[in-house]
């Protein structure tokens, strides 16, 4: 270990200080946030709340919560973290599997086919038209089948694969064990924390994700959370369901900005929630991606 | 030779395939959507050469030669987006590039383990949440009547409006990005920081070294490898540098001039203005192609460097 030093110094205040002020700056926005989210007209125009919330008015959140097509893509949203989630990880944990083994025939070419889609794709016309021709327009399932595999996360589970021990594989093999009852009993039981953390990464994505949704999806209905949200921020009234529109009437003038707000601090709050518990399984998975076969 | 080997092949093969089945079965899933998702519109490029119409499909719409490309190269906006991408490539290069590596190497002085965790978790927080819940609050922020322009009124300086101006946009998307990522970035710098030998600094100690001294022949030698293989990296997908989630959930009409890139480009002249999709596909392809050609490049210099490159 390095030698301890009890003194403090100068050099220590500053890193401290430094530091300090980059947490204020990364973290003040959300609460700013929080803050604006409480607000109302009233308030607003008498004080500027930075510091703390001179109201609770939870008006934003009433409108939202009421909002039947809030509810909606809280449901699509919840479908496809859950659903996609799945299916990234049973796909991506098989896939990744077999590519380890060496047995497998043609086993270089095909990583190396893999690894090419990293480097180039058809782009987005392409894109579009397969998934437009799948007849997915509009489906539920356009967010979940384009994010179906991570190529760089297939492989970092490949390496992994690759360096655990050939011996586990072969003393299963000789009880007769098949090459999916080896990965199942033998594999993934001993690789839950590593597995934990892709499922994460996994299911970070399927939740902010947007971009698919915002391609393929224009039925209200099915909407994800994220694209109610960026409809709110940018059109508000039109977005609204008529029993949210009547709530805003009936309160009378309504502070846009907090119903934006209280929208955005719903979308973020389970990352905001489970990040602080879960932050060390995200950044062991970078230190396994630097680690290379 | 060859005849004489290939029977004995062929039955080598079939009986791989006969006792590993399973094996074979379970990549049935990953090539079927590597095919679809992949692959497939890897073949749609082909209408780069097209001109696509809609009731004729991919295959049957007529060829124009290289027409869409010759369009493309005397395009203006097309050009501008090719230089904005470029810029704000370079500008990450120059302005974010160093940020990670420095939070890294002052986090990686601090003593106290805990206090180390909790500006980690802190820091590499935003890394997590969508561009556009972030572009929300930042325009939020920065409104007219947001805490910047209220602090700003109430100091008597003038209104501001970084997303709607010309000059600022660009730094705006700089500094917006530093926020997000630089913590998240700074990890594989932490990782590689664990690995050097903590008897270096014993020794660096009994031969009376500062600690800038410290940082400077202990710590900067141990993380310069991987310093350099993320900048060639960063170098070869400069194609790629701009993000396209952050841009396009930022920028609007006024700042076109400064903003727009070329997946931007693409995207709106495919479904806002409906120009032709063979036209945006020869511009998509310009993209990828110029992409792959520098990435590949640099993982040549990252694997001749003597280092392990990404392919």
């Amino acid at each position: 270990m390095r030698k301890k030093n009890k003194r403090v110094t100068g050099f220590d205040i500053g890193l401290y200080t430094i530091f300090g002020i980059l947490g204020l700056l990364t973290l003040y926005p959300f609460y700013y946030v929080l803050i604006v989210s409480f607000a109302n007209t009233q308030a607003s125009a008498t004080y500027s709340p930075y510091l703390y919330p001179h109201v609770f008015d939870l008006t934003g959140y009433q409108m939202i919560i009421g909002d039947i097509y809030f509810f909606k893509s809280l449901m699509t949203t919840l479908f496809v973290t859950a659903v996609g989630t799945s299916l990234n990880m049973v796909i991506s944990v098989m896939t990744a599997y077999v590519l380890s083994r060496k047995r497998l025939l043609g086993r270089k070419q095909l990583i190396v086919l893999i690894t090419f889609t990293m480097l180039f794709s058809g782009g987005l016309i392409p894109t579009y038209l397969v998934v437009s021709n799948l007849g997915l327009i509009n489906s539920i399932w356009a967010m979940i089948f384009p994010g179906m595999i991570s190529t760089y996360y297939v492989i970092i589970m490949k390496n992994y694969f690759s360096g655990l021990p050939q011996s586990l594989e072969d003393a299963a093999k000789i009880d007769g064990a098949n090459d999916l009852k080896v990965l199942y009993k033998i594999y993934l039981p001993i690789s839950k924390p590593f597995m934990a953390t892709f499922a994460l990464f996994y299911a970070v994505e399927r939740w902010n994700e947007w971009w698919n949704a915002y391609l393929y999806i224009s039925d209200k209905n099915i909407k994800p959370l994220q694209i109610y949200l960026r409809d709110i921020l940018v059109n508000f009234s039109n977005q609204l369901s008529t029993q949210a529109q009547s709530v805003v009437n009936s309160q009378g003038k309504v502070y846009v900005q907090s119903v934006q707000m209280a929208t955005i601090v719903i979308t973020m709050l389970p990352i905001m929630c489970l990040y602080p518990f879960l932050q060390k399984y995200f950044v062991k998975g970078v230190m396994i991606g630097a680690i290379k076969e | 030779m060859r005849n004489k080997g290939g029977g004995n092949r062929t039955n080598f093969v079939l009986k791989s395939i006969k006792s590993n089945w399973i094996l074979y079965v379970m990549l049935i899933p990953a090539i079927i959507w590597y095919l679809i998702f992949c692959y497939a519109p890897m073949g749609g490029v082909l209408l780069a050469f097209k001109n696509y119409q809609y009731n004729r499909g991919i295959f049957g719409s007529p060829w124009v030669g290289v027409q869409h490309f010759a369009q493309m190269f005397s395009d203006s906006d097309f050009w501008r987006a090719v230089i904005n991408t470029l810029i704000f490539s370079f500008g990450k290069l120059i302005f974010h590039f160093p940020v990670p590596i420095i939070v890294a190497v002052l986090l990686n002085e601090m003593r106290s383990p805990g206090a180390k965790k909790v500006f980690q978790t802190i820091l590499t927080f935003p890394h997590f949440i969508s561009w556009v819940v972030l572009s929300g609050i930042l325009i939020m922020i920065f409104s007219s009547n947001g805490i910047i322009n209220q602090v700003f009124a109430s100091l008597g300086i003038s209104q501001v409006a970084p997303l709607m101006s010309l000059k600022s946009f660009r730094p705006f998307i700089w500094i917006s990005q530093i926020w997000k990522e630089a913590g998240w970035d700074s990890i594989i710098y932490m990782a590689a920081l664990t690995n050097i030998d903590p008897q270096l600094y014993e020794a660096a100690d009994i031969d009376g070294a500062g600690r800038w001294q410290k940082m400077w022949y202990v710590t900067w030698p141990g993380i310069r490898n991987v310093v350099c293989i993320m900048l060639i990296l960063q170098v070869g997908g400069i194609m790629g540098g701009a993000c396209f989630d952050q841009i396009f959930n930022l920028y609007s009409a006024p700042v076109y001039a400064v903003a727009d890139i070329i997946d931007t480009y693409v995207y709106r002249l495919s479904f806002m203005t409906g120009s032709n999709f063979g036209y945006t596909t020869a511009v998509g392809l310009f993209k990828s192609v110029i992409g792959v050609i520098l990435i590949t490049a640099a993982n040549k210099i990252v694997v001749k460097s003597g280092e392990e490159g990404l392919f």
